[in-house]
């Protein structure tokens, strides 16, 4: 007995002896890799990143703003939902940023952000972002960062082939994913083939102030039209959509429209379209739809509802509109920086297809057809492959490039991102991703010119990958990167929402046209004042309207008498600071809505409906300053029919 | 035309310059403030060094009780007019007396820049020091004085918690400039004199 004792201390001693030593040895090695590792992704304090990134939200239905290589997020753009942090839907101001053919629709699914594009090249003015479930593109002002313009699609479900901009932003470009009847109209969903169309919307945009319009749909067999982009170079003035469900079914899709061992690419010949409608080609169609815009003058929103559109049948316009046949339901649809391959990614394939602009002018020229899809002429296939990826993954999904002739693809089921090489074909790098990666993004990975440095993969699953919180985590992304032969894991960073893509930009370009104030004097609010001087309460029966004013640290003015119960108060706050960084906020006491928070220079207001007799204060909801904890004031609210008078004051005067 | 001459020409006009850029700076530093507060003061005006610095400066500080700068001081009338009448005086100097005369307008602006001082810094004693008694912070010296903020008249001081650097601008050096050139005037004309 003592015999195995000892025997067993021994062993154990042993081991323990063994372990000691790997784990040693390990941590060493270890440390001295991540410590490498660490100073690619360190920004040290109080310097700024190389790159901007902007990250669509999904279901979370906003942009976020995050730098590269930190991975430190800056900020949630609202666009799509309602944000009460920055009273985004909830002030009186930004309220019509949300309405639309359905009523007020105060969430969005937020998709593709694009970069306006100058001969190509990222100029950094505005991000586009496209809306899927109620089919909306917003615009973001890159001086401001905030969202200024939102144009509802009409003829449009699941507006998922969005929001990618032509090489001089020409047009944000917006194609449906789910066919529907167009118009819309009541009939057994079981009729859909033939019948259901899909819209591909072109929406031109003002070079001078970017003010979109629906310039005109081009309305396509009933497939789904799953992603876009544009041709540069030279196949500019050309888009190209990848399509799956060609089988046109509209029930269990995963089976039935998975059964064709192709579908299509469309590739659309918008130059052709656009010379055709401005020679009066095209029917108006009457429709309903809102367009959205928001004033930085005002600092208020309008919105309009548009009543036609114009549509496009392709079969009417010769040489503009062919199908690409591509194997298995291809999602990623990705130009390469030249502008000569387009990549279709075959999501329930292993490889990659890339379709040859030269070779497709080519089929066009010499009329290499393999039939039509109702009445859309179909290339043949063997005519337009430029060359196939044998990938060795699974489930490629979306393709970037970098500007060294490499494409970037992701591939979900395997869970990697693959390097290859344009035109020879041969992969040349994988990595794996954590877990199952939807699409990458390069910064100016989608233009003429990329900037190559980094890819940041956007993974659809977690699991363990950070400290957990609950059944529900955090979605990641991790940035490799690619400045070498081979790829190198540096960061994983949580993201916000759902990331579906981004787009990313040097920062140079943008951070010098960002706006540090609004000018007190530029504001044409109709509700505003400029001074403390000019500070008043009006009554119109039931309406009160509090023209107010905020500068450290008070508000002018900040006790109200007067006010009666079943009022419908509108709190009109114009914050006098004009420095940088200087907000102030408001909220007052059982306000069915936000706070508004305030920038220098800003109008922003909300109403408030008291129910209960009494003196309610209310306070400032940003820490603006030493005294920000004395930024406060009363409200007297007195019976219906009191006889108290209007008055408002400040320090007695 | 004698050198001495021509240099009492020039001694007479450059004070001018005043009209065309700012006398003395105040600047502000702060970690808040990337970018500092400053004030440009000219003979006849306060200006901000950068948008709204001014009003900037008010705001901050109102807190410990000192009056805003004003829109405009009887200095902006007083000073131009000083300015105006010294240029005329001296080329009237030139044009017409002797070289004496030089050193005589020399004194003059070495008294009347003195006086210009002395009034700018009772302002700013005025201004550091004359606190509203409601002052939303008061401070006081270690002996138990309230604390002034005025700042520097020339030079750069610690005010709480920021840095204020106060130093003459292009105008003040052109101003200087001319004074200097009169005595050179002075010491050249005397020189010819004994040439001859």
């Amino acid at each position: 007995m003592k015999t195995l004792i000892k025997f067993m201390t021994l062993a154990i001693s042993i081991g323990l002896f063994f372990s000691c030593g790997n784990g040693t040895s390990n941590t060493s090695n270890q440390g001295a890799l991540s410590a490498n590792v660490a100073e690619k992704v360190y920004v040290a304090p109080g310097e700024h990143d190389e790159f901007y990134a902007f990250i669509s939200g999904g279901f979370s239905g906003q942009l976020s703003v995050y730098g590269l290589p930190s991975g430190r997020l800056f900020k949630v753009i609202p666009v799509f939902s309602q944000d009460a942090e920055k009273a985004w839907g909830y002030n009186e101001e930004t309220k019509p940023m949300l309405n639309t053919s359905h009523g007020f629709v105060p969430w969005d699914d937020s998709h593709h952000p694009d970069i306006s594009q100058t001969n190509g090249e990222l100029d950094g003015r505005w991000v586009f972002i496209n809306g899927n479930n109620t089919p909306r593109i917003a615009k973001i002002d890159l001086t401001t960062f905030e969202t200024t313009e939102i144009i509802e699609v009409p003829n449009s479900a699941g507006n998922h082939s969005s929001s990618f901009v032509t090489e001089n932003t020409e047009y944000v470009v917006a194609g449906t994913r789910f066919s529907v009847p167009v118009p819309q109209v009541d009939m057994p969903i079981s009729e859909y083939k033939g019948k259901f169309k899909g819209a591909l919307s072109f929406i031109s945009v003002d070079p001078e102030d970017g003010r979109m319009d629906l310039k005109f749909q081009i309305i396509m067999p009933g497939f789904n039209y799953d992603l876009s982009h544009p041709g540069r170079g030279k196949s500019h003035g050309w888009m190209f959509f990848s399509t799956y469900n060609t089988e046109e079914a509209s029930t269990l899709l995963e089976v039935n429209a998975s059964q064709n061992d192709k579908d299509f690419i469309a590739a659309v010949n918008w130059k052709k379209i656009e010379a055709y409608v401005n020679n009066g080609g095209g029917k108006k169609m009457a429709t309903n739809y809102a367009h959205n815009v928001y004033s930085d003058e005002t600092h208020t929103a309008t919105s309009t509802m548009k009543k036609e559109v114009l549509v496009v049948d392709p079969t009417e316009v010769p040489d503009a509109v062919y199908l690409l046949p591509t194997p298995k339901s291809p999602h990623g649809c990705d130009v390469s920086p030249d502008g000569e391959y387009i990549i279709g990614s075959g999501k329930l394939s292993a490889d990659l297809t890339a379709h040859s602009f030269t070779k497709m002018l080519d089929a066009i020229e010499n009329k290499k057809f393999d039939g039509d899809a109702y009445g859309i002429p179909i290339i043949n296939y063997e005519d337009v492959v430029g060359g196939t990826v044998k990938s060795g993954g699974l489930g490629p999904l979306h393709t970037e490039f970098d500007a060294e002739g490499n494409a970037y693809t992701t591939f979900f089921i395997s869970s990697e991102v693959v390097k290859w090489k344009l035109g020879t074909w041969e992969v040349i790098d994988r990595k794996p991703c954590y877990y199952s990666v939807g699409h990458l993004m390069i910064p100016g990975g989608n233009s003429r010119k990329p900037f190559g440095k980094y890819v940041v993969a956007m993974n659809k699953i977690t699991k363990d990958r950070y400290l957990p919180t609950g059944p529900e985590v955090t979605q990641s992304a991790q940035l490799y990167d690619i400045s070498g032969d081979k790829m190198e894991l540096l960061l994983d960073f949580p993201t916000v929402g759902e990331p579906h893509y981004a787009a990313g930009i040097a920062a140079d370009i943008v951070k010098k046209n960002s706006k540090k104030f609004f000018k007190l004097t530029d504001n044409k609010h109709p509700y505003s004042v400029k001074s403390e001087a000019e500070t008043k309460v009006t009554r119109n029966g039931n309406e009160v309207h509090i023209y107010m004013t905020t500068i450290r640290s008070h508000f002018a003015p900040d006790n109200i008498e007067g006010i009666k119960v079943g009022d419908k108060v509108y709190f009109h706050v114009t914050n006098l600071e004009q420095d940088y960084d200087v907000p102030h906020g408001i909220s007052m006491i059982g306000a069915n809505t936000s706070e508004v928070l305030i920038m220098p220079g800003q109008t922003e207001s909300f109403v408030w409906e008291p129910k209960q007799v009494g003196v309610w204060p209310f306070y400032c909801t940003d820490f603006c300053s030493a005294l920000h904890q004395e930024m406060q004031g009363y409200i007297r609210v007195s019976p219906r029919n009191s006889n108290v008078q209007l008055s408002w004051s400040l320090d007695g005067e | 035309m004698k050198k001495s001459k021509l240099l009492m020409f020039l001694a007479a006009l450059l004070p001018l310059g005043l009209f065309l850029f700012p006398l003395w700076n105040i600047t502000l530093e702060a970690p808040q403030y990337p970018t500092p507060l400053g004030m440009h003061i000219y003979i006849n005006d306060f200006a901000d060094a950068n948008p709204h610095d001014i009003k900037n400066i008010n705001l901050m500080n109102h807190y410990v009780g000192m009056k805003y700068i004003p829109e405009a001081i009887p200095e902006f009338k007083i000073f131009p007019a000083g300015i105006i009448i010294t240029t005329i005086l001296g080329l009237i100097i030139a044009f017409k007396f002797s070289h004496k005369w030089y050193l005589y307008w020399f004194i003059l602006m070495v008294s009347l820049s003195a006086a210009g001082l002395y009034d700018f810094y009772l302002w700013e004693y005025d201004y550091g020091h004359n606190l509203d008694p409601r002052a939303i912070m008061k401070f006081t010296n270690p002996d138990g004085t309230p604390m002034g903020f005025q700042p520097p008249l020339f030079g750069t001081k610690n005010i709480l918690n920021f840095t204020a650097h106060s130093y003459p601008r292009l105008g003040a050096y052109l101003l200087a400039l001319g004074i200097a050139t009169s005595l050179v005037a002075y010491i050249v004309g005397k020189k010819e004199l004994k040439r001859t």
